[in-house]
């Protein structure tokens, strides 16, 4: 029963980090970077909600609402202005640019909210079902949690493989000079890939912020986004699916390690299930094809 | 018609298109030959507006490419076939085909063309829901030149389609040109290296030489000039 | 003019290792003189710049000469300022109490080096056979994972949990000043951290860093042991890190698991490309410039009264800020700057037939 409710509560846990995870892979199937300043941009539209929600008693699905539209706009906007420049260049200039935004966004959002911690309360109850005598360590707010990420799953599915816009959108990704020889706008189809990452990290921040008291914080994010990037590439960095496995897989993994070793070293575990996974497969364990260098 | 006028196209110092004036007649074959490195596939490029030219005009029914972006070239009624990998590999058959026809936005005539498609190419209707990259490289052409009908072109630019290819499967690619040009009157612009089966099917032959055009005419006659065919074409 | 040019001539005619020797031992002279006449407060900064400059002039080797992105040398910094303080902790020398002799820092800082630079190995092996943002993602774990280590409840005895373990002070020999001998301690340690990478920067190694980083294919073919290289190259970075966190710990006066967060590595990062990375004037200015700047928000707050919330997030704003212009602005950094003005002024001087060609 134990073990049970280790694989339950980390699984649950597990898609949240997925939620995260599939931010990046939508970056990165769109532009071939890695997005490492997602966490930050995350934290500033949670942020965005939190303020409209718990300082000025905003409802809590406008909330959710205008945190993913800020999320849509920010990410449309750092394509732009940012990423667009670094495109073609070598990766680090990209992985550069990422971070320095995530130290900027992290400072801003300091200099706005300060550095202080604060709770960012569910929409749903974080009180565990009870199954007779039994605790199921799984609650409504986790339910509400793994049901948006399906539904998001679903609809990134439905746009990707089903309608022509997601197909322009991976024709840019995959080839982009052929894309536009077919009159695809390629630069458009970039710059709604990052709103659309933005936009699904927005959600998942907000759902993430409701799952722990004291968990606003300019740097409440930091582990999250090394959870995300584990979970993306156990994945293959490619793979919306493949990053909710991976997720899983990191969620519950970790919940093992806290319960059978120890829970003080969390991100000590982090570095080593991400050090295991890439000896075994470089390129992430579902990654069908090398990826390639540009 | 297609026509360019003194058209020069750099890399740094290098001058790839060193003048180039041409007129390619409406519903016929034109071979661009030369060697590597002659400026064929930069002709093409200058023409599709992947590679700006540094001065010169180009224009497709009065229309100016040269201010062109590159995504609205296919709106005016060009199709290109880029040389060998030129097909999406993550993409399926049918996924690539959809992705030529997208830009009008009709889905009846869309699904027109794709049958039109694999009627002329059955081997892809076999493969439809297959990635790319598990065809074979004579596959990997008619998917190109699938991909480049199915925008229901009028002028279509194709880079070296005979490369790596089996010289059977290279002929039915040209005998497939020959057929688009005489049945459905569409201009053909075909850059080969491979002159001897370009000019097999050609009208009119253009060859260049170091950016410029050396000599022009009827496919036939540059075809029986033994000089030139020494000199710059290889056979 | 023309004699100066004949000085100059015959100083690149010297062999690059006199002509490194020269520069240091001068360098090191005329950064004592200046610590001389600074004052408490001025030294304890020289100590930190110095401290500093070792970790970015190791990452700005590993990144700007091999190729291979860190986000985690804080990591490194970590094994270096723990193994100080172990030492220390377990045999405190002391029979030294007092410290009538300072000796005992050269093998505790070489044991740092050591240690930091076998961790580094470690990780060097795991990131030969990464690329891109796969090595990011990694570093980056290290640098969030390795310092919670302390944390683990069966090590908290040994490395002291969330306190960490305190570090007695080297006490100056002589008269010395307390902070002016800190800061000489650090001061020599970079002078010879800079030496010893000047020097591998133009040796036959130096070239395999840049054949590897440039075209791995190639190096390969031409029969360099690819891997090793990018190990080696990690190795370095990490031993210079570890000697800046053995140096960090003396001066801090502790190790404790909160000292290396992800900024510190994020920040090291920041100055290296700022300076340009690949370049270790370039080290130098950007370990100042990380270095000062929380100084100077602070200094900025007393001037134009801002809230703390501003001013604490302020050096942070820059860090970020710099790496974004880096990329975006100046993509050779400030040396490059510096570098590209030289050769300005080198061709307008040709040109107006001042200098002999």
């Amino acid at each position: 029963m134990n073990f049970l409710n280790d694989v339950i509560y980390g699984a649950a846990n597990g898609v949240i980090y997925a939620a995260f995870a599939l931010a990046l892979v939508l970056i990165w199937r769109s532009t071939r970077i890695v997005n490492f300043s997602q966490g930050g941009m995350l934290m500033f539209t949670t942020f965005i909600g939190w303020e409209l929600v718990q300082r000025h008693g905003v409802n809590y699905w406008v909330g959710l609402a205008v945190a993913i539209i800020a999320g849509l706009l920010l990410g449309a906007i750092v394509e732009r202005l940012l990423v667009r420049p670094v495109e073609n260049g070598p990766p680090l200039n990209a992985v550069i640019v990422t971070l320095g935004l995530l130290l900027v966004l992290q400072a801003v959002a300091g200099m706005i909210w300060g550095n202080g911690l604060s709770s960012y309360a569910p929409r749903f109850s974080l009180n565990y079902y009870h199954v007779g005598h039994r605790v199921i360590l799984f609650s409504p707010d986790y339910l509400f949690i793994v049901i948006a990420v399906l539904v998001v799953l679903v609809a990134l599915f439905v746009l990707f493989q089903l309608s022509p816009l997601g197909l322009r959108m991976r024709a840019s990704a995959f080839n982009p000079e052929v894309a536009r020889l077919l009159g695809v706008r390629v630069g458009r189809m970039l710059t709604l890939g990052w709103a659309l990452a933005a936009g699904v990290g927005a959600l998942a921040g907000v759902l993430i912020a409701g799952t722990a008291p004291n968990y606003m914080n300019p740097n409440g994010f930091d582990e999250l986004l090394i959870l995300g990037f584990t979970a993306a590439v156990i994945g293959g960095l490619d793979s919306p699916v493949g990053a909710v496995v991976g997720g899983v897989i990191v969620g519950v993994a970790l919940q093992v390690l806290d319960d059978y070793v120890s829970n003080d070293i969390d991100p000590f575990f982090i570095f080593a299930l991400l050090l295991v996974i890439l000896m075994i497969r470089p390129n992430g364990i579902f990654a069908r094809r090398t990826v390639r260098r540009v | 018609m297609l026509e360019l006028r003194d058209v020069v196209a750099t890399y740094g110092a290098v001058r790839a298109l060193d003048g180039v004036s041409l007129s390619v007649t409406d519903g016929a074959i034109t071979a661009v030959l030369g060697a590597n490195g002659a400026g064929k596939t930069t002709l093409l490029r200058t023409v599709n507006g992947l590679v700006r030219p540094a001065s010169g005009s180009i224009k497709y029914a009065g229309r100016d490419l040269v201010a062109a972006p590159v995504e609205q070239v296919v709106t005016f009624g060009l199709a290109h076939v880029p040389e060998g990998r030129g097909v999406i590999t993550e993409l399926t058959v049918e996924e690539n085909l959809r992705l030529g026809g997208l830009w009008r936005g009709n889905r009846k005539e869309s699904a027109d063309s794709l049958g039109t498609v694999y009627e002329m190419f059955p081997p892809l209707a076999d493969r439809r829901t297959q990635p790319a990259d598990t065809l074979s490289g004579g596959e990997r052409q008619m998917l190109a030149i699938g991909r480049a009908l199915m925008s229901r072109p009028t002028l279509l630019l194709l880079d070296e389609p005979s490369l790596g290819l089996a010289p059977r499967v290279t002929a039915q690619i040209m005998a497939t040109l020959r057929r688009l040009s005489r049945e459905q009157g569409m201009t053909v612009v075909l850059v080969e290296q491979n002159a001897r089966s370009a000019l097999s099917v050609a009208d009119v032959a253009v060859v260049l030489n170091l950016g410029r055009i050396v000599a022009q005419g009827n496919a036939d006659e540059l075809a029986a000039d033994e000089k030139l065919r020494h000199a710059y074409l290889g056979f | 003019m023309s004699g100066l040019a004949a000085m100059g001539r015959r100083w690149l005619r010297l062999p690059t290792l006199v002509r490194h020797l020269v520069v240091a031992l001068v360098g090191l002279g005329v950064l004592l003189a200046i610590s001389e006449a600074l004052s408490e407060y001025r030294n304890t900064q020289l100590a930190e710049i110095a401290y500093t400059v070792c970790a970015v002039a190791g990452l700005t080797l590993l990144t700007g000469l091999s190729g291979q992105i860190s986000l985690g040398n804080g990591a490194f910094m970590f094994v270096g300022a723990y193994t100080v303080a172990l030492l220390l902790k377990h045999h405190p020398f002391g029979g030294i109490t007092g410290y009538q002799s300072n000796w005992w820092l050269v093998p505790v800082l070489i044991l740092a080096v050591l240690v930091a630079a076998a961790v580094g190995g470690l990780v060097g092996v795991a990131a030969a056979r990464l690329r891109g943002p796969y090595l990011a993602g990694i570093t980056l774990a290290l640098a969030i994972g390795l310092p919670s280590l302390p944390k683990y409840q069966h090590l908290q005895s040994q490395l002291g949990g969330h306190a960490g373990i305190p570090i007695s002070a080297p006490a100056p020999p002589g008269s010395i000043d307390y902070f002016r001998w800190q800061a000489w301690i650090c001061l020599i340690a970079m002078v010879i951290t800079l030496f010893l990478l000047a020097n591998l920067a133009s040796s036959r190694v130096g070239r395999a860093f840049k054949a590897v980083r440039d075209d791995e294919i190639s190096a390969s073919l031409a029969g360099l042991p690819v891997a090793r290289i990018q190990i080696l190259a990690f190795v370095v970075s990490a031993a210079a890190a570890g000697l800046a966190g053995g140096l960090f710990g003396l001066i801090s006066l502790d190790a404790g698991p909160d000292s290396f967060p992800l900024s510190l590595s994020l920040g090291l990062l920041a100055a290296a490309v700022f300076g340009g990375l690949g370049s270790l004037p370039g080290a130098v200015y950007g370990a100042i410039l990380i270095t000062l700047l929380p100084q100077w928000a602070t200094d900025l707050s007393h001037q134009v009264s801002l809230s703390s919330k501003i001013v604490n997030n302020l050096p942070l704003l820059v860090y970020g800020a710099a790496l974004m212009l880096a990329m975006l602005a100046v993509p050779f950094g400030l040396q490059g700057l510096l570098r590209r003005g030289w050769h300005q002024v080198r061709d307008w001087r040709r040109r107006d037939g001042l200098a002999p060609g």
